[in-house]
């Protein structure tokens, strides 16, 4: 980069200054609390806002510079990508479902991010975290539109891309994610912020960007890489503004410590729960493997969350509840998703498969505790299975989780052979959880809880099918009419990456590209 | 003590900004992965203005990081000619 660097009239600590302080006013014709009706509720007490530092000090003029050389260098690669099949040069095909994942799954979250940030900017009476939520806010709507803008590299040739919008409301597994940022957004302001700015871009992020986008990379996806990388130079910005807001609610008042600690232990295992989904692309779905899942999850998660909370124990702050489930769960998670996905890869927008036995032997050598024992023998059965001609694809809905809105795949803390079932009765109704975290999560605020969306009841409910379909009419299939409804096509978006058209066409293109044909 | 890190994209901006981090570092630890670079250290790591400044042969404002920057833990502390990242145990 070559950038004209100008001669400074004010230092970053006096321009940081002028530019978030004194620009607030207590209001007179309506009450404080009439202006900002949200920053009371939840118990937190704010004495000083003028508290507020953001250490990178950045402001609006700095901003606009370096967004748009950082927009300037995500658009030159996205052309360049585009001009040279860049999509052609990926490790195998197989590799494509992981951005379908990514950007089905993650990319509309970043626009949910971008209006909690906003409202939340909005609800405080202090200047600082106001402009600093204004900045993510317009961080994460870049984030969505360059993800969208990314999609073009890829819908063009692989199917499932279609229609993002349309399935992030409608697919049973992508409520997984979404349900946790409609989560977020309906809390208050300090709850979103500890939810989103710390235990989510703090504590969690890294693992979803740092190792899957140099997985992109190392798979030889630019583009991924580039729009990756793009939103994660925001990243580092974010996370300093999440631990900032922990710092800062602890010191103004004594009595917010309790309330910060039950969202830090909520949030970290709601985000722990959804991030499961990443652990599975990175163990299964990435055809070059970076690092595990379990590898990942002990350098971001255990040596820098340890540091974290290490240092935040000076306010009193203990790390999150179910640290020792999640220690133990680290052998499995990754390995029971992807069972699940393959069993339901009829009602997918991706592909799946059985890793190879090079990636078995992988598998193996990066959980020695778990996967010969308890995963190998059960894909290496399925693949059997499937060579006969007998590929079952599980059309039984799934009993879902009440909060993490996972089907009940996970096992219980000590036995991985057995499924962890919990309950809880409420008004009436039999509620169900994959966890104690996520029974615990519910038992504290019920009755956000039960309005849940959860596909698998909206379906047996009969609000997942077409207007005008009669599932009372003779032969009438439910997955069909499900996947009308989710607007996949049978045959081409799901089932196995072997034998799909996706397989095929890269095999055909790539041999174009190397030949004259 | 605790490590805190930096992670940057490997590229030419970058190159000169890791070099002088491991100078100013000499306790850092530089592992090369992929696509970028995550640069640990005991305790804290200092980024110094004037180090990238020598090698690069024009002003730098540390702003400019923000462009190839990946990653990052620890408490920052920003001034116009350091950026220090470091727990307080
Ligand atoms: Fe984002
Ligand atoms: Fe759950």
């Amino acid at each position: 980069m070559d950038m004209k660097v100008s001669k400074k009239k004010l230092g970053l600590k006096e321009k940081y200054q002028h530019m978030t302080r004194g620009l607030g006013w207590e209001t007179t014709y309506q009450s404080m609390d009439d202006v900002f009706p949200f920053v009371k509720y939840e118990g937190i007490k704010i004495h000083d806002w003028d508290k507020w530092e953001d250490p990178f000090r950045l402001t609006m003029d700095a901003y606009w510079k370096y967004q748009a050389e950082k927009e300037r260098k995500l658009y030159a690669i996205i052309d360049a990508y585009a001009q040279n099949n860049g999509h052609l040069s990926v490790t195998d095909a197989r590799y494509i479902n992981a951005v379908k994942l990514f950007l089905n799954g993650i990319s509309p979250l970043e626009y949910m991010a971008h209006r909690g940030f906003a409202m939340t900017g909005r609800q405080f009476p202090g200047v600082g975290p106001r402009v600093a939520c204004l900045m993510q806010s317009l961080d994460e709507i870049r984030h969505a539109q360059t993800q969208i803008h990314s999609i073009s590299n890829y819908n063009k040739y692989y199917n499932g891309f279609h229609e993002y919008r349309h399935m992030l409301e409608r697919v049973w597994y992508l409520s997984v994610p979404r349900s946790f940022f409609d989560d977020a957004v309906t809390a208050g302001p300090f709850e979103f912020m500890v939810a989103i700015g710390f235990s989510f871009e703090y504590v969690l992020t890294n693992l979803l960007f740092v190792p899957f986008v140099s997985g992109a990379a190392y798979n030889g996806d630019m583009g991924t890489m580039t729009f990756g990388f793009s939103a994660q130079s925001d990243e580092a910005r974010h996370m300093t503004l999440g631990l900032e807001v922990i710092k800062f609610i602890l010191e103004q008042d004594p009595d917010n410590l309790p309330i910060v600690q039950q969202w830090i232990d909520k949030w970290t295992w709601r985000g722990y729960r959804v991030l499961t989904l990443v652990g599975m692309m990175m163990d299964y779905m990435l055809p070059k493997r970076i690092m595990s899942w379990k590898e990942a999850w002990e350098v971001y998660f255990e040596e820098n969350g340890g540091a974290l909370f290490k240092d935040l124990a000076r306010y009193g702050i203990r790390p999150p509840k179910w640290l020792d489930q999640i220690e133990q769960d680290k052998d499995h998670i990754s390995h029971q998703a992807w069972a699940t996905f393959y069993n339901y890869a009829a009602a997918c927008n991706f592909h799946t498969w059985i890793p190879t036995d090079d990636e078995m032997d992988w598998l193996s050598q990066k959980y020695p505790n778990s996967f010969d024992k308890y995963y190998r023998p059960r894909l290496e059965h399925w693949r059997e299975e499937a060579k006969k001609g007998n590929r079952f694809y599980n059309k039984t809905l799934p009993m879902l989780c009440q909060t993490c809105q996972i089907p009940m795949i996970f096992t219980e803390p000590g036995d991985p052979t057995q499924i962890c079932y919990r309950e809880v009765d409420y008004k009436d109704n039999k509620y169900h959880f994959c966890s104690d975290g996520c029974k615990e999560i519910f038992e504290h605020e019920p009755e956000k809880y039960i309005q849940s969306w959860l596909p698998v009841h909206q379906i047996y409910q009969g609000n997942c099918f077409n207007e005008g379909v009669d599932p009372t009419a003779e032969g009438f299939d439910p997955l069909a009419a499900v996947l009308d409804y989710y607007h996949l096509n049978f045959g081409r978006d799901n089932l196995d990456f072997e034998g799909s058209e996706d397989q095929k066409n890269f095999d055909e293109w790539r041999g174009m590209a190397t030949k004259n044909v | 003590m605790s490590k805190v890190f930096i992670a940057l994209q490997t590229n030419d901006d970058t190159r000169s900004i890791i070099q002088a981090i491991m100078a100013d570092n000499p306790h850092a630890i530089c592992n090369e992965q992929p696509a970028m670079v995550k640069i640990d250290a005991e305790g804290s790591l200092t980024v110094r203005r004037s180090t990238i400044e020598e090698l690069i042969g024009r002003d730098f404002d540390l702003q400019e990081l923000h462009i190839n920057l990946i990653s990052l833990t620890g408490h920052v502390d920003e001034t116009d000619d350091e950026l220090t990242l470091s727990w307080n145990n």
